[in-house]
């Protein structure tokens, strides 16, 4: 594995563009910017086309004899299926407004970092064989042949991308280098080139219900640990359970935070929330997934992964599913899971039990965001919240990409952090909300083999986090994403040591007063409490 | 070298024209056979590419959210940034169409020692382009006194509008000096950003200097090398009349500006200046954020392989026993 440079070195950035013209300029694949190839054994259990064994950093990647072909009768049903390819394939006037806005530009300074560049290598291609003007004219319309070398071109800078968003944002006509890069993959997987960090995570969902591949007594057990914490810490025995037929609610969130610190907080939050509400909710180990790395992978994978929360909503008889704290999840299940696999007419309009809200806004759907269905509590006065539990943390909010610009959930969270802590801290208006930059790792790039990439795309995250370190002090950095839990865990340790990571929902656990709780001494990483520091 | 090609390919573009009316006396070629051809090129590649982009289904619903959601009453929606409506659509359209509105929000950024990233707002890019399309459009629509006869009265007021200046003798019109003067910009900031420069295809700036070349030789012919304007529009209403005629003593500058007219309206639909039908069927742009609320369908969702619950429970059962979790089948 390639040694990660140190912040100094890595911050020294240039941003000239080299002498020699970008198709003129093959790829250089440098270690620690790309992620392992998908192994063999994944691509089967997936039921991909061509696996095998290969290494990236060889010559031959052992495509099938007619892998231009592949690509190029891909591409054509990408373009007659989506419209999206085709007007952004057509349409870009390279006005060059996209091309600062990408957190891999700001941190690489690599112009095929530049979200105009990085659609330009497809396009390139379309042009040369689907556009009369570069079938004529060439390169001078800007067409190219698909050679060997522009395929792992392909695969270096779609596996740079974090499918944020953020570029389409700021392009007039709204271009989209997700789609793009989604197209990207889609075409890479039709010859078994996918990262073994995605396909990996893929196959464990497919079979096993989730990610992380935990079986179904890991997570009963996994779950168990965390309500012994618990109990440590407020003295209430939670049960919670598990695969339960005829409860009202099916609970389903990523299952990172099942697994590591700190998103194993938050997931103890959701467990102290809905015990004290008494909600009739259960668990489910075959919908023990909302993430989808599928979505990173194709369309038919994701549509393949997703189909469990619903399959499982109708096998257990549930009214309605409530989400847990994910970015690329609530995409999904925001713009894709209805199309998919819907209609969910066996569920009913989700409806809060203890506030009697009507969520009107997933009335189709009938998926709730946990965010939404909390700060609905807060605003009806159904929780007790004692803020002053989190006033040793001095917190900011970092709007995750695909909550921000796949769905629009901006003022839930923060109306709940309003309530929790006493001291919130907004970062600069130019890096929140829609114009939020990425962690630097989303969409399957947080391995551990490319973490250059993945500490230079999350620069300019860190950096506006420093900013409020720098200025308020902040310390606690909360977000509504399991990706960017652990991510960001990473990131702001090698760019601003000392700052923690949080979902909102733990914050919501620490100040939540339970019924017939001990006094609680610590928090749920088993800190001292402000105000009772020293005692004992 | 992308730039200079271009240049010289609009250059040759204006010889051809200017040779062929002066040396070899084409002047109904140019006039109106050439004419006639560019606007046949143009109607039927734009109406074909539109089409083609409207064929194409739309499958998902992915607008690119850039305010907050509908979500409880008590919490205000962004209904232009976020809508959820088809008026919501339809206002975040008008304004990203007429006013640029994603132009208007651009940033840029400089990194400082530290490292410190300092991020600021921007909007020279915005203000150019404004200038470029609205003055672009005006002109297009103050010729529409050439095809008319009596002249329409609010082409009257544009004109009037757009000559408030008075000054000169004919009036400056503002409108294609501005354009002029805004193409310059485009063509300037991408020949000294760097990282523009990079991006830029010899089909970027054959557009530009195209353009440049029409409105050069449109103010040429206004205010320097007079033409007859009486036999221009008995010319230009032959056209809008089918019935074309050639009046004799145009001077060769009009076959010039009208040869490159052509070549444009030609050259639309097989270029990026698509841009201006494909803003329209952008789907990040164009539709509401109400997927959680109305199914959005896509014409071919197909079945897909899965995993069921039935064969999970089959690869878990013991386990699944052994930690109490309820099954299925015993």
């Amino acid at each position: 594995m390639a040694k990660t440079p140190k912040p100094d070195e890595l911050s020294k950035i240039d941003y000239a563009p080299p002498q020699s013209a970008w198709m003129d300029t093959p790829a250089e694949l440098k270690e620690g910017n790309w992620c392992y190839g998908a192994k063999p054994k994944n691509l089967e259990t997936l039921h991909f086309p061509n696996p095998r064994e290969w290494r990236v950093q060889d010559e031959d990647w052992k495509l099938p004899e007619n892998w231009q072909e592949i690509i190029l009768k891909g591409m054509k049903d990408l373009l007659d299926k989506y419209r999206s390819f085709r007007v952004f394939m057509d349409i870009c006037v390279r006005c060059g407004a996209c091309a600062d806005k990408c957190h891999f530009f700001i941190g690489s300074g690599d112009p095929k970092n530049m979200p105009v560049l990085r659609a330009e290598l497809l396009r390139s291609v379309y042009r040369g064989n689907f556009t009369k003007a570069g079938k004529i004219l060439g390169k001078l319309a800007g067409a190219r042949e698909l050679t060997y070398s522009v395929l792992k071109e392909w695969w270096y800078y779609f596996f740079q991308c974090t499918e944020c968003r953020r570029c389409s944002v700021f392009c007039p006509y709204g271009i989209d280098t997700a789609e793009i890069t989604m197209m990207g993959r889609e075409l890479l997987n039709l010859l078994g080139l996918n990262t073994d960090w995605i396909s990996g995570p893929a196959a464990n969902c497919y079979m096993k219900g989730n990610h992380l591949g935990l079986e179904p007594h890991t997570i009963v057990g996994n779950l168990e640990y965390m309500l012994d914490d618990i109990e440590t810490v407020t003295g209430i025995k939670i049960t919670p359970t598990f695969n339960r037929k005829g409860a009202e609610i099916l609970f389903v969130t990523p299952s990172g935070d099942l697994f590591a610190d700190p998103g194993t907080y938050t997931c103890m939050g959701y467990l102290m929330l809905f015990h004290e509400l008494g909600l009739d909710y259960t668990w489910s180990t075959y919908a023990s997934e909302g993430g989808n790395f599928g979505f990173f992978t194709s369309n038919e994978l994701a549509k393949r992964l997703n189909s469990k929360i619903y399959a499982e909503a109708k096998r257990l008889g549930v009214k309605w599913i409530l989400g847990g704290e994910c970015g690329h999840m609530w995409r999904v299940l925001n713009q894709y899971m209805d199309t998919w696999n819907g209609p969910a007419d066996f569920l009913q309009v989700p409806k809060s039990p203890i506030t009697g809200t009507v969520f009107e806004n997933a009335k189709s759907t009938k998926m709730v965001h946990i965010a939404e269905f909390t700060a609905d509590l807060i605003k009806n006065g159904k929780l007790k919240l004692d803020k002053s539990r989190n006033d040793n943390l001095k917190v900011t909010f970092h709007d995750s990409c695909n909550t921000s610009r796949g769905m629009g959930i901006f003022e839930e969270p923060r109306y709940i952090i309003n309530n929790t802590c006493n001291h919130f801290y907004e970062m600069d208006e130019l890096t929140t909300r829609e114009k939020t930059f990425c962690c630097g790792s989303g969409s399957g790039l947080n391995a551990g083999e490319n973490m250059e990439i993945r500490m230079r795309g999350g620069l300019p995250r860190a950096n506006a986090v420093k900013d409020v370190v720098d200025k308020y002090g902040v310390n606690m950095v909360a977000n509504i994403c399991a990706i960017d839990r652990a991510v960001l865990t990473a990131s702001l340790d090698y760019w601003v040591p000392g700052t923690g990571v949080t979902g909102v929902h733990e914050l919501v656990a620490n100040a939540l007063i339970m019924k017939g709780e001990q006094p609680r001494t610590t928090n749920l990483r088993g800190m001292p409490l402000p105000g009772t520091e020293g005692q004992e | 070298m992308n730039a200079i090609l271009s240049l010289f390919a609009v250059i040759g573009l204006a010889l051809i024209a200017f040779i062929g009316v002066k040396v070899a006396h084409l002047e109904f070629l140019f006039g109106t056979a050439i004419p006639y051809i560019a606007l046949a090129v143009f109607l039927i590649g734009v109406i074909s590419r539109v089409l083609k982009w409207g064929r194409t289904p739309v499958p998902f619903r992915i607008p690119t959210t850039c305010g907050q959601q509908q979500s409880l009453p008590w919490i205000k929606q962004s209904k232009l940034d976020n809508p959820s409506t088809g008026a919501g659509v339809i206002g975040r359209m008008f304004l990203e169409v007429f006013l640029f509105r994603s132009l208007f929000s651009n940033t840029k950024f400089e990194l400082r020692e530290g490292p410190k990233l300092a991020y600021s707002s921007t909007r020279w890019l915005w203000l150019g382009g404004l200038a470029f399309h609205w003055t672009f459009f005006v002109v297009l629509i103050r010729h529409l006194r050439l095809f008319t006869e009596p002249v329409p009265g609010f082409l009257h007021s544009i004109e009037a509008l757009d000559g408030f200046l008075q000054v000169g003798i004919p009036g400056v019109l503002i409108s294609g000096v501005v354009l002029l003067f805004a193409a310059t910009y485009l063509f300037l900031r991408r020949v000294f950003i760097p990282s523009v420069r990079y991006i830029s295809l010899a089909a970027d700036y054959f557009p530009l200097f195209l353009i440049m070349g029409v409105a050069l030789s449109g103010i040429l012919m206004r205010y320097v090398v007079r033409v007859d304007i009486v036999s221009v529009k008995m010319l230009t209403m032959g056209l809008a009349s089918l019935s074309p005629v050639v009046p004799e003593g145009i001077s060769a500058i009009f076959y010039v500006h009208l040869f490159l007219v052509s070549a444009l309206f030609a050259y639309i639909p097989y270029s990026k200046i698509m841009h201006l039908g494909g803003v329209f069927l952008s789907p990040t742009r164009n539709l509401a954020n109400n997927s959680r609320m109305v199914r959005h369908i896509n014409p071919w969702n197909y079945p897909v392989e899965v995993h069921t619950y039935e064969e999970y429970e089959n690869d878990f059962r013991e386990k699944m026993k052994k930690a109490g979790l309820p099954v299925e089948k015993e």
